[in-house]
């Protein structure tokens, strides 16, 4: 049986290995290379999407656990690169090398819209599944808030 | 001075390659200059697409497009900003019109090794100054002499060059027809730093957008048309390789469509695959679970015994011993006595785990590869390719994707040469896509340390005699047999070129035989070396009874340049790859960082229990930084970290804020090694292979709030990337100590201060 979903809009039909994971469909078959392989262990979120509206490790999410779902990755967050986490991450100048941010954004987009408004501890909690190796953490903490409406875009937390 | 332009940079380690019969051609500082100022006298090469190309870095198209070369590595670090900010200052255009190309591996770029905290003080900044002032200083002569005034009467600002007396300006479009046919000026006149305006400000990172929308391209999303998939897996023992295989299994899953094996490279391998088997097939998950499948039989190593809790005793034999003496300054052993202090350092292996595991694609046809690779070398990848499969290096074109972090693993490219030679052997593209398990199981590991320090002090508290030994496997280990000691060059960094003011200095290494590949990490040697000398130092300071900073500074002695020539170094002491005229060891700058760091982390504040705060300073890369860390233990041995204040004098910031955000994430970095990180080995294999075990620092464990202090001293420019990085860990386990009395002299701390 051909599994069926939606990835970011648009209605899509596998008929592969329904245990591969979600990451290679996205990747090599669909060409939507902004979501990462960082470990295929669930281990460092570099891969995170969303899977109806709610953050997944896409490195061990298999097919046919997204059969009927609604999977959004970081080229579909939103249609102009102007959603909330994105403009806050600009304004924060957050990025080094970029290669776990699509990961980081979809965590941290999924996380405001649980939250509305996350404590230090929500941040903690969720934001530690997705590794920075660059040290970006005091930034997305400070994006984090400006995202949520709890900090303006011009203040700044790293020292800047 | 006898000493360096030539022989002490970790790139020249590259030389050593010539000895296993490949020659590598090495861009020094004067190579580089000579090469590009020869290139501009002569005009330079037809442009690809017929704009105007003042300089290898630069073109103008006829409707006024500026496109320039980056001919470094993105890892992180900004250069494509930083490169872009400097010639839209110095040419006058305006830096959002600008089109930057990544350079392909070419000599004519002058060396494009991407490490060493090169890429501005050596790479960018001169470089991109003079192929502006070039551009530049023919549009003005052009413009006046359209106008029939004086070239010095005009000026050039946003594409456009004015006269300001007639109030007249044409944009760069109408004047490139006549700027083409002008001699190219051997040293045209570069702007005052007073007149940039972009340099110094803030600016939004020229791949921010691709980044923030899932749109940039990384090695591991490179493709070719036709590309196939290959996984491999490689020995997992240094100097193992394949007896035999069976792929009868791996065959049969869906995708796979071949499985071929890679020779091998005996120990010293370099830049030269390991070998193994590789599982080729039509996806990266079908390579990935063909590889689950294969049976190999390995050979047996000299390594195979190597096991990392053996090897500490190893270590710590060698340095309880004496050792090569490599510096000597009046008679530390005679010295050495009445009230001795004495201590023992140890810092493992560490993984540089990019968060971008290595890949590459290539393809090669008859006698000619291209390849794609997040590589910061991509000389190094064209001319290892062309040596392990017998090509010109001339046929052999290298393009860099962007980098997932490299920290020093991408400047080895044994991944991209394994993408090459399968390419060769199949005939269609082939993608070599490096698991987390490869990078962390058989990488380049940063070197493990073992050092002990003992010094005698004064009544006053004056350090009078100080002895340093060191075991710790080399760099070199991975270009030629025998390196068996730690060499000069990674002495060099923290240990030679030790700053303070003690009449009786020995520095003696201890045997330290390598069982990995040893890579440079982040930093290199002065990550354990700072650790080492800055711990000790808090030692001295309380054993003197005295305050860890009154203790630097007065250990620091007056304010003077380091005579390089009376360090008692039996060889010239490397300076990164400068000359100490040009970068000398000021200890004024060591000091004003750190009194700049103390002023704005309150140092001396009284805190409450448990909580304390830790100093230390360290010169790297040209350039001197001083870290304060404020930690918080629990009554069970937690530890959080409520603030970080590091103080850097890199003489000079183009791009400040990028400065910043490679002070945040050398902070981090430094904590990951201090606090989570270590890469042991047992049976000669990795015993850390993905993040559940090789662990690195997250959100919770971050410092809540990291403030960088620039200090723009004006003196002459130094790297930014590393030097961040090794003050950070000894500062934060002189805070621990402050907080606890616990002193850790061993990393990571792991569950070191834990308590039931």
């Amino acid at each position: 049986m051909p599994i069926k979903l939606t990835v970011n809009g648009s209605p899509q039909t596998f008929d592969g290995d329904p245990t591969q994971p979600l990451l290679w469909y996205l990747r090599d078959d669909l060409g939507l290379t902004g979501t990462k392989f960082g470990c295929g262990i669930a281990a460092c979120g570099a891969c995170t999407v969303h899977l109806n509206g709610t953050s997944v490790q896409s490195c061990v999410t298999p097919m046919m656990a997204a059969a009927n779902m609604k999977v959004t990755t970081i080229e579909g967050l939103s249609a102009k690169g102007d959603h909330p986490v994105q403009k806050a991450w600009a304004a924060a100048n957050v990025p080094q090398c970029g290669y776990c941010q699509s990961g980081q954004m979809m965590a941290a987009s999924a996380l405001i819209k649980k939250k509305g408004k996350p404590t230090d501890a929500d941040v903690d909690e969720a934001m530690s599944l997705v590794i920075c190796r660059c040290g970006c953490y005091p930034r997305i903490r400070e994006a984090i808030m400006i995202a949520a409406g709890m900090m303006p875009a011009t203040s700044t937390t790293g020292g800047r | 001075m006898a000493t360096t332009e030539k022989s002490l940079e970790r790139r020249d380690f590259l030389s050593k390659l010539a000895q296993t019969g490949l020659v590598i051609a090495i861009g020094t500082t004067s190579v580089r200059r000579l090469e590009a100022a020869d290139r501009l006298s002569r005009g330079l090469l037809a442009s690809p697409d017929g704009a105007w190309q003042p300089s290898v870095y630069l073109r103008i198209a006829d409707d006024g497009a500026v496109t320039i070369i980056c001919h470094r590595s993105e890892m992180g670090q900004g250069i494509r900003t930083g490169m872009a900010m400097v010639i839209a200052d110095e040419l006058g255009c305006d830096y959002n019109a600008i089109t930057l190309e990544q350079g392909l591996g070419d000599n004519k770029y002058g060396s494009q090794n991407t490490d060493g905290s090169t890429s501005m003080r050596n790479g960018a900044y001169d470089t991109m100054r003079l192929a502006g002032a070039t551009a530049r200083v023919l549009l003005e002569a052009s413009a006046a002499a359209e106008w029939g005034v004086d070239a010095s009467s005009v000026s050039t600002k946003n594409g456009v060059v004015s006269h300001a007396a007639s109030g007249r300006s044409l944009p760069f479009g109408k004047l490139v027809a006549r700027a083409r046919t002008l001699p190219v000026p051997a040293k045209p006149a570069l702007k005052s730093e007073s007149q940039f305006t972009m340099i110094g400000k803030m600016v939004p990172g020229i791949d921010l957008m691709n980044v923030l929308t899932g749109k940039a391209i990384y090695g591991q999303d490179a493709k070719m048309p036709g590309m196939k998939i290959a996984v491999i897996l490689h020995p997992p023992v240094y100097g193992s390789k394949v007896e035999s295989f069976d792929a009868s299994a791996a065959l049969k899953v869906k995708g796979v469509e071949q499985v071929i094996e890679i020779p091998g490279t005996p120990p010293p391998s370099a830049f030269f695959p390991l070998g193994g088997v590789a599982v080729i097939a039509s996806s990266t998950w079908a390579a990935i679970q063909g590889r689950e499948k294969l049976k190999v039989k390995w050979s047996a190593s000299p390594n195979d015994s190597y096991d990392s809790v053996a090897y500490r005793k190893e270590l710590e034999g060698s340095v309880r011993a004496e050792g090569k003496t490599v510096r000597n300054l009046g008679d530390a052993p005679a010295a050495l006595g009445g009230k001795k202090v004495e201590a023992e350092y140890y810092a493992p292996h560490l993984a540089h785990a990019p968060m971008e595991p290595p890949a590459a694609v290539a393809s090669v046809k008859g006698d000619k590869c291209e390849a794609w690779a997040c590589t910061q070398n991509p000389q190094a990848a064209r001319d290892t390719i062309a040596g392990y499969l017998k090509l010109k290096p001339e046929n052999v074109d290298v393009h860099v994707t962007l980098l997932g972090g490299a920290f020093g693993r991408k400047s080895k490219p044994d991944y991209v040469v394994e993408a090459a030679f399968l390419s060769q052997k199949i005939g269609t593209p082939v993608k070599v896509v490096w698991t987390r398990e490869d990078d962390l199981g058989v990488g380049y590991p940063h070197t493990v340390s073992m050092q002990r320090l003992e010094a005698t002090m004064d009544a006053g508290g004056k350090i009078t005699a100080w002895r340093h030994r060191i075991a710790s496997p080399p760099i070199p280990s991975i270009f030629a047999p025998g390196q068996e000691y730690h060499s000069d060059d990674e002495l060099a960094l923290g240990v030679l070129d030790m700053p303070y003011e003690i009449p009786n200095v020995r520095v003696e290494v201890g045997k330290a035989p390598a069982h990995v590949r040893i890579g440079w990490f982040r930093s290199v040697s002065n990550v354990p070396q700072a650790f080492a000398i800055a711990s000790f130092m808090d030692e001295l300071a309380h054993a003197a009874g005295k305050d860890p900073l009154e203790f630097l500074m007065q250990s620091l002695g007056p304010d003077r340049i380091l005579d390089m020539n009376a360090t008692g170094a039996l060889k010239p002491v490397g300076n990164y790859g400068a000359k100490w005229e040009d970068h000398p060891n000021d200890t004024s700058r060591h000091k004003r960082v750190l009194q700049a760091v103390a002023r704005e982390a309150g140092w001396g504040r009284k805190l409450p229990k448990g909580e304390g705060l830790g100093i230390a300073v360290h010169r790297s890369f040209l350039t001197y930084v001083a870290s304060v860390v404020h930690v918080k233990v629990s009554p069970k041995g937690k530890v959080t970290i409520p603030r970080v204040d590091i103080a850097m004098d890199c003489g000079y910031a183009v791009h400040p804020d990028r400065v910043r955000s490679q002070c945040e994430g050398a902070v981090i970095m430094s904590l990951s090694n201090a606090m989570t990180s270590e890469l042991s080995f047992k049976n000669g294999r990795a015993v850390q292979t993905n993040f559940n075990a090789y662990k690195v620092v997250r959100m919770a464990q971050a410092p809540r709030v990291i403030k960088v202090h620039i200090i723009n001293s004006g003196g002459p420019m130094g790297g930014v990337g590393e030097p961040g990085v090794p003050p950070v860990a000894p500062a934060f386990a002189n805070a621990i100590f402050a907080a606890t009395g616990k002193r850790l002299r061993t990393l990571p701390i792991g569950d070191q201060l834990a308590k039931a």
